[in-house]
Formats: structure tokens, sequence, C-alpha cells
């Protein structure tokens, strides 16, 4: 009872990053609360989620396993997840702020009439007045989030309304497994004590999953370019330095915008969030929303011809020229000094 | 066939062109310095909408929008593009409201239009970027929904059909009617206003706004009724009022930060061979690459 839930996200019988994070996010807010972590599978073929999940420390998976339960719709899965709160009464539930869980999410905190924060960046355990009330509360989870266009940041609380919901964009907790032979409890439910046969009204007539090809968030080097670029053709030079370096490049959101870089390039609040190990921002200015999903690169490196761009602020190294000899520069001494 | 539709249009501060100013110095955002607009993907929804009423003729567009008094701009700008009718949904009882409250107040100027087949809303409003208002409407109404929907394709036999836009990729799906529909950035823009509904709406005004500005050709609006803009309150559309508004929002917010970056010591460099071959040697030295 008053466990904290976390949705599973399930493609062809493989648990997305988003959730596997939220589990890890899920496991340490559960220590900090003294409850269990719980995850719900609804899908068909789930045989391998148990292996997949409870190595980070679910204490007890729910299974709905039926084939009308994948691809997801929305109606049957808001009926599992309604129903099982309506027993298990969580304090807590996480999913992806994916198209999915951004689908279901407000789906299910309207029929439970409870609170839902979308695309939170960080989330904490804490206490919280009401001083028009008198009342405290204790051990309330707090949702960070951006808000106003990344301007500015606000912490939300859900006082008196349970489960305490909250949507996290991919990559943007770190996932972690906890015991590779973690014990946890499976419960395999009915799906028909769940699902009405009305709630399969929705028909997928047709589906095209592309894979996507870049994989910017796993890189460990990123030669990122923004406006400051010029062109797609610019964006050449951004190419060759990360083929020399081993790297993957992004780009800022003008830049994907202008049509310089595909849209699964964008690194920021509405793009991808990532750590790696060396960031190379290419004329990028570095406003908020771009800053959020990079500024935990462990070093950053800014090339940029106006010396007060604001990413210069939070780069380690600032080299200020012109990017079309700058780039070219470091692929001929990087090659000078590795040989 | 002829379809009832409701598009769901919010005003929002154009939270994408924040200057300096739009700040204030404890943090907070200047809502004031920001200017009001129709929210982008509202504008995706509407044409939607459009899209619909010109395939199937006597289909009618009510707009539906939840504000304060001057958010009634934005039913006018959906006149002025081909929608037919315009409800502002203002009360001091629906003010701080979060999704919830919010979608629980649109529901009920839903239902009190009634006979609706399809309600369109955007995707999401860029002030909150929450994406959850139609999800929620679509729940307390009981009518599926289809989410970030790039095109309706066709409406047939009762089922919309419609291409949705996934993370990597597409599906199309179909549902039976009524349903709620919200629209993505990615669908085709909406038409701009058109010349001669400008001249026809252009005076349309809720019954607060005729009163605040002494209108003195006040008679044109009981002989042409469609320059009204039917106002709801709380109590016009039913509503528990403690459903809405700050009483009715779960959500509180606890506080708000300005946002701020941890500032480093960054080493300087200019683009001369010398110190860019002192860097990449170092960057290589330290495993940093290489
Ligand atoms: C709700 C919302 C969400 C957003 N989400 C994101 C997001 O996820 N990611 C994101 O990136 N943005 C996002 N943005 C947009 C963001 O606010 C900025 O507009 C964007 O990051 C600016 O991109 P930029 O730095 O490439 O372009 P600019 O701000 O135009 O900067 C270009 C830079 O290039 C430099 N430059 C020009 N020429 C050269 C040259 N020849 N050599 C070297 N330097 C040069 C200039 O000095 C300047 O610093 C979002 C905005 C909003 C409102
Ligand atoms: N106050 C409002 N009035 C009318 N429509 C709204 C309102 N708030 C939200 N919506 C609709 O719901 C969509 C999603 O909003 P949100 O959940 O706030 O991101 C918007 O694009 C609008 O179509």
């Amino acid at each position: 009872m008053n466990n904290i839930f976390v949705y599973l996200e399930i493609e062809e019988g493989i648990v997305a990053d988003v959730s596997q994070e939220l589990l890890t996010k899920g496991r340490s807010l559960a220590n900090q609360l003294g409850c269990k972590l719980e995850a719900i599978a609804a899908g068909a073929n789930l045989a391998t989620v148990e292996q997949q999940v409870l190595p980070y420390g679910v204490d007890l998976l729910h299974i709905f396993n039926d084939e009308r339960l994948s691809p997801y719709t929305t109606l049957p899965h808001t009926s599992i997840l309604v129903q099982l709160f309506k027993e298990e009464k969580p304090q807590i539930c996480l999913m992806g702020a994916t198209i999915i869980g951004r689908d279901l999410g407000p789906r299910v905190s309207s029929a439970l009439g409870s609170g839902l924060t979308a695309d939170c960046t960080s989330l904490e355990i804490g206490d919280h007045e009401e001083k028009k009330a008198g009342k405290t509360y204790k051990d309330l989870l707090y949702q960070i989030r951006p808000a106003f266009g990344g301007n500015i940041v606000a912490w939300i609380v859900n006082p008196d309304h349970r489960p305490q919901m909250a949507t996290v964009r991919e990559g943007v907790m770190k996932k972690e497994i906890l015991d590779p032979n973690y014990k946890g409890e499976v419960i395999d439910h009915q799906v028909n004590d769940y699902v009405k046969e009305e709630d399969y009204v929705l028909t997928i007539i047709d589906r095209h999953i592309e894979k996507s090809k870049v994989n910017i968030k796993n890189s460990p080097i990123i030669v990122s370019g923004g406006y400051g670029v010029g062109s797609k053709e610019n964006f050449d030079l951004l190419y060759k330095l990360a083929d020399v370096l081993g790297a993957e490049v992004g780009a800022s959101r003008a830049a994907v915008d202008a049509g310089f870089a595909e849209h699964e390039r964008q690194v920021g609040q509405t793009g991808v969030t990532v750590r790696p190990k060396v960031y190379i921002a290419c004329g990028i200015s570095g406003q908020i929303q771009h800053i959020a999903g990079m500024q935990e690169s462990s070093i950053i490196i800014s090339i940029n011809n106006d010396p007060n761009a604001p990413i210069n602020a939070i780069a380690d190294y600032v080299i200020t020229g012109e990017i079309e000899r700058v780039i070219p520069k470091m692929i001929k001494h990087y090659k000078g000094n590795t040989k | 066939m002829a379809f009832n539709i409701i598009v769901l249009a919010k005003q929002v501060p154009d939270t994408r062109n924040v200057g300096k100013d739009a700040m204030k110095a404890d943090g907070t955002v200047n809502r004031a310095a920001l200017a009001a607009i129709f929210n982008p993907e509202d504008l995706n929804a509407l044409e939607q909408a459009l899209r619909i009423k010109e395939q199937f003729p006597g289909t009618k567009i009510t707009m539906l929008t939840m504000g304060p008094g001057r958010a009634a701009d934005i039913l006018r700008e959906g006149l002025f593009r081909g929608a037919d009718d315009g409800v502002l949904l203002t009360d001091r009882a629906f003010a701080g409201a979060d999704t919830l409250a919010t979608s629980y107040a649109l529901s009920m100027a839903a239902k009190k239009i009634g006979s609706y087949d399809i309600i369109i809303s955007g995707r999401q409003a860029i002030d909150g970027d929450t994406a959850q208002v139609g999800p929620q409407i679509a729940e307390k109404l009981n009518i599926p929904q289809i989410t970030y929907a790039e095109d309706i394709e066709k409406i047939e036999n009762g089922k919309v059909r419609v291409k949705r836009r996934l993370e990597h990729g597409v599906e199309i799906v179909e549902c039976p009617l009524p349903a709620v529909i919200t629209v993505n950035g990615s669908a085709a823009p909406c038409r701009p206003r058109n010349a001669k509904l400008l001249q026809k709406y252009k005076h349309a005004k809720t019954i607060t706004e005729r009163q605040v500005e002494h209108i003195d050709y006040i008679d044109i609006y009981s002989s042409r009724p469609y320059l009204n803009l039917t106002e709801w309150s709380v109590a016009d559309v039913n509503a528990d009022p403690v459903q809405c508004g700050l009483s009715g929002s779960p959500t509180k917010v606890k506080k708000i930060e300005n946002v701020v970056f941890q500032a480093k010591e960054s080493k300087r460099l200019t683009d001369n061979d010398a110190e860019i071959d002192e860097l990449m040697r170092e960057l290589i030295e330290n495993h940093t690459i290489g």
C-alpha cells in the first residue's frame, strides 16, 4: 500500500530506456520514503520483462499480458491503471514524458482526480506547508520542472490527492542496475478483470516505426552545431570533426528549425538531454533551453565568434573565432597529435 | 453529412520570445511584458476543423476558450478564419486552474454546447507545455481520444481516421465519434484570416466587451446576432465551483525559481594555430579525447 509505481513502456518485449531510468529514480525515492517500488507491464510478449526490470530493485511487478494490449492504445491501458490504483492506492506514479506517457498520464489523472506534472527535470522528497490552511505535509514529492518556455523553474506539489503523478523525459534521470539478483515478486493479473470490451474502440490501421539512426544520447563526445554554423553545407565541417573524434553530431533548435540538422539531433529542453564526456558547442549562443539539455557534460568547449556568448559562462574552454577557421584547425591538430 | 466541431483554443503569453524585460528582478515572469497570442498548435487544430467543414458543408465550428475577458480575441481570430461561433468561459472562480480544473471547466462547457461530434484541441499550450487538457477532457466526457494528430484523413460511417506523429514514425488509427483529437505542430499550418470574414466579424463582441466599450452602434447586435459572442460563467455551465480554479486544482506551485547555471572558470583561446594545437594536445594527454 502507498508504494511508488512506475508504468513501463514496452515495445516488442523490450522495456524503454526512459522506464528503466524511472525505475532507478523510483528505487531511490522508495528508499527515502521507506516504501516499496512496484512496476506495471501491460502488453504482449512480456516473458523477459521480469529479468529486465527486477534488477533495478522492483519489489512487485504487475503483469497484464494480452495480445490486444500491444501496440499501446489509450483506453485499455487507462482502465488497467485506474483500477489498479484504486486497489493499491499508490502515493506516487511515474511515467515517461513520451507520446505514450503524455497520452496515458492525463487520462488516468483525470479519472482519479489526481494531479499530474509533465516533463519534470528533477524529483525530490520534502515537506510542505500550506500557510493559509495552516497545514503541514510530510514527505511530498517535489515535482520540479521548467515553465514559461524554460525561463523559470517551478516546484509543484500535490498535497491532498493521490497518487502524485509525474512524467519525465528520456535521458533526464540516470539508469543504474541495483542488484542483478534482486528478489521481487511477480503478479500475473487477469486482464479481463480490468479492461472492458468497449475499451478496445480504437483500431490501429497502420504503423511505421523507424528505428532511429542517430544516437546522440549515448555518445561520449558530441560536436553540436547552432544557428551560427550558417548552413547545412557548413554542418559538414562538424561531421568531419565528429568523424575524426569518433563523436556524434548534435544541434540546437535554431539549427534544426533552419533545416541544418535532423530533429533527432536536437539537444535541450525539447530535445534530448545529454551528458557526454565532451560537448563541443559550435556557433551556439547558449539559451537556457539549450543549456538545460547539456549542462552536465563533463567538459564543454565553446566555439563562437562572440566572446560574450552566454554559453561561454559554462564552458571549460572558450575559443573565440569563426567555426569555418577553428574546426579545420582542430581536425588538423588532432591528427597531428595522434600520429 | 455535417458535424458539430468544438475547437479548443487558448490565449497564451508568447513564451518563445521572452526578452530580458520579461523577467522581473525576483525571477518571476512579468506577464504584462509578453504579447498574448493564439496558442500556435491551436491554430493547427483550427485548420483541421476548417478542412472538415470544407469537406462536409453545414458543419459548424464553435471556438471555445477559457480565460480573462481579453481572451475573446481568440474567438474573433477563429471567426476571421472560418469558425461559426465563439464561446468565452470566464469567471473569477476559474482563476488559478491547473490542467485538471481547466479540463473540468471546459468539459462542462462542452456539455452545455452539447451534441458535439469532434472536439479538436492543440497538442499543448506553450505557457505550460503540458499536453494534458485534451486527454483530461476526453476522460471527463467519457469518449475516446487521439493525441499527436497530424492529419484527420477521413470521416466515414461514424468513424474518424487520423494520422498520428510518433517519436520514431507514424500511426494511422481509427475510432468512433464523438472523440477528442489533439493536433500536433507538424500538422498543416492554419490558413490566414479571410478578408470578407474579417469585415463580417470585426465587431463580434462578448456582452462584457459591449458594456465596457460603450459602443454606440449597439443596435447592430440585435440585427446581426452572429456578432454576439457567448460568455459563460461557472453557473452558466452548471459547474461545481469547488472543482474549478484554484480549489479544484490538485497541483500547487510551491515556489518559482530563476534559472541559474553554475558559471565555470574557463580557459580562453583564440583561433591561432599554436593555441589550438596546445588545446588538442592537452585533451589527448588527459584522455578527454582520442
Ligand atoms: C519552449 C521552448 C523550448 C526550446 N527548446 C529548445 C531546445 O530543446 N534546444 C535548443 O537548442 N533550443 C531550444 N529552444 C530555443 C532557444 O531558446 C534558442 O532559440 C536556441 O537554442 C538558439 O539556438 P542557437 O544558439 O543555435 O542560435 P542563436 O541564438 O542564433 O546563436 C547563434 C550563435 O552563433 C554565433 N555565431 C554566428 N556566426 C558564427 C560563426 N561564423 N562562427 C562562430 N560562431 C558564430 C553567434 O555569436 C551566436 O552566439 C527552445 C525555446 C522555447 C521557447
Ligand atoms: N484555457 C483554455 N481554453 C481553451 N482551450 C484550452 C485551455 N487550456 C488548454 N486548452 C486546450 O488544450 C490544449 C493543451 O493544453 P495544455 O494541456 O495546457 O498544454 C491546448 O492546446 C488547447 O487546445
